[in-house]
């Protein structure tokens, strides 16, 4: 079966964002990198571990009544290098990209040094400059390479 | 030279070292001249941590520009023991004075903090991180001693924890040295640290005796292995003392070996090295104050 087939499978949605293709486990990862968290109305529907041509298996997140940005879908790219991304408008699909990988990511991930001053109470957002194989806090130097998802911020 | 504040010696390129190093020299030179330079200017010092050393060789230097200082005093009588942010802080004290010198226990603190103030800010120490000045510091002296030119260096003692040598290793990348780490393998270079030096271009070796690389050397960098490294005392002192020198150890040196070390030392240079002509660390800690000079006074303008 095709992936397009596949899609059926989750409810279309009538305005918001398909993201597609993000690897197979890391749908929730991709809410919480996005600040989804159901607290604000907006209808999400996931599904995980579908059949894929081009992963062996993954996700697809759908948001309904919310059109993401690509500053927004960029950090994605962190955890889900292949998404796609489509904007539905009144059931039709109106845009496609792909994530891009921004040169920083700001205010998505927590340093894991805890001696960084951006683990602190201070009005400062963490800054990450993303490189060829991995993250470095633009703080404190720290490089984060492996796991990224559990150095994702908490809302 | 233009940089709004000093945080990291990485910022430097070889020109800024070389533009602070060449001031430095002039002040050296004929500090008298320069006595008068900042007859207006205060220096604001912000000390999160004790640092005695380095509070008063900062403090020396802008009184020798005929300048003034104004200083937070202990945390402990602040309002940062009220819980203040640094941010606040140093908003708050960037309307006394004309630059700012903070000491911070946190890695990142002076980069934050010089987001929030337009004062120039001269980082002197953020936790583990950097500490720009004394790498400026060390290099005028190696520079007075040795020159840069076909330099070899070896840096000897705790190069994991170190951030003094980390900071000191990118640097010396940038005026082409070549590099001898030498140390226990429990206290070698962290990987992150050798592999930017190497993405950097550096030409560094590593080595677990001090003998196989001690004749080819210029400038030999003792560092202190604390104790605390160590799962127990007797360990430590059986580690510790394979990297310790004395006036016999350098009878396998060049003539013209410069010995250096941070300071305070405890007991990885002997006394009887203070003795020899080699022993240049006593003059290191006093170029600390011609080298913040020349920082200051670019930084407030004195290159106009
Ligand atoms: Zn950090």
């Amino acid at each position: 079966m095709s992936d397009k087939d596949q899609q059926l499978r989750v409810s279309k949605i009538q305005n918001g964002t398909v993201i597609d293709h993000i690897a197979g486990g890391q749908a929730l990862n991709v809410l919480a990198i996005l600040g989804i968290d159901g607290t604000s109305g907006d209808s999400v529907s996931v599904a995980m571990n579908m059949p894929s041509d081009r992963l062996g298996h993954k996700d697809v997140v759908k948001v309904e009544g919310r059109e993401l940005s690509q500053d927004e879908v960029d950090v994605l790219s962190l955890i889900a290098p292949a998404a796609t991304i489509n904007i539905i408008r009144d059931y039709d699909v109106v845009e496609k990209g792909r994530v891009e990988r921004p040169s920083v990511v700001e205010g998505v991930l927590e340093c894991p040094n805890h001696n960084c001053i951006t683990t602190e109470n201070e009005p400062v957002d963490s800054r990450f400059a993303v490189g060829d194989d991995g993250v470095r806090c633009e703080y404190c130097d720290t490089i984060i390479r492996d796991d990224l998802p559990a150095h994702i911020l908490a809302e | 030279m233009r940089h709004d504040h000093i945080i990291s010696a990485k910022q430097l390129s070889r020109g800024d070292i070389e533009t602070v190093l060449d001031h430095a020299a002039d002040i050296a030179a004929d500090p008298g001249a320069f006595a008068d330079r900042h007859s207006d200017t205060l220096l604001g010092l912000l000390f999160f941590e004790p640092s005695t050393r380095t509070k008063m060789s900062f403090t020396t230097a802008m009184k020798r520009l005929g300048g003034d200082i104004v200083d937070m005093g202990s945390v402990e009588s602040s309002s940062v023991k009220k819980g203040e942010s640094l941010a606040d802080t140093v908003r708050v004290v960037e309307g006394y004075t004309d630059a700012l010198v903070l000491r911070h226990p946190m890695e990142g603190s002076a980069k934050m903090a010089s987001e929030f103030v337009d004062v120039p800010l001269v980082n002197a120490g953020d936790g583990a991180g950097q500490h720009p000045t004394q790498t400026l510091l060390d290099l005028y002296t190696i520079r007075e001693n040795a020159g840069f030119d076909d330099l070899t260096i070896g840096i000897m003692g705790d190069l994991k924890y170190g951030r003094t040598v980390h900071s000191l290793a990118h640097a010396l990348t940038t005026v082409d040295a070549s590099q001898h780490f030498i140390s226990p393998e429990s206290l070698q270079l962290p990987r992150s640290v050798r592999y930017d030096l190497h993405e950097a271009g550096a030409g560094i070796r590593e080595h677990t005796e001090l003998d196989e690389i001690l004749p080819e050397l210029d400038v030999l960098y003792v560092t202190r292995i604390q104790a605390e490294r160590f799962p127990d005392e007797s360990e430590y002192r059986e580690v510790a003392g394979q990297y310790q020198i004395d006036a016999d150890t350098l009878a396998a040196a060049k003539d013209d070996l410069t010995v250096m070390h941070p300071l305070p030392r405890v007991d990885e240079i002997a006394h009887d090295v203070d003795e020899t002509t080699h022993a240049q660390y006593f003059q290191q800690a006093h170029n600390g104050v011609p080298v913040r000079m020349a920082l200051l006074d670019l930084m407030l303008g004195g290159d106009q």
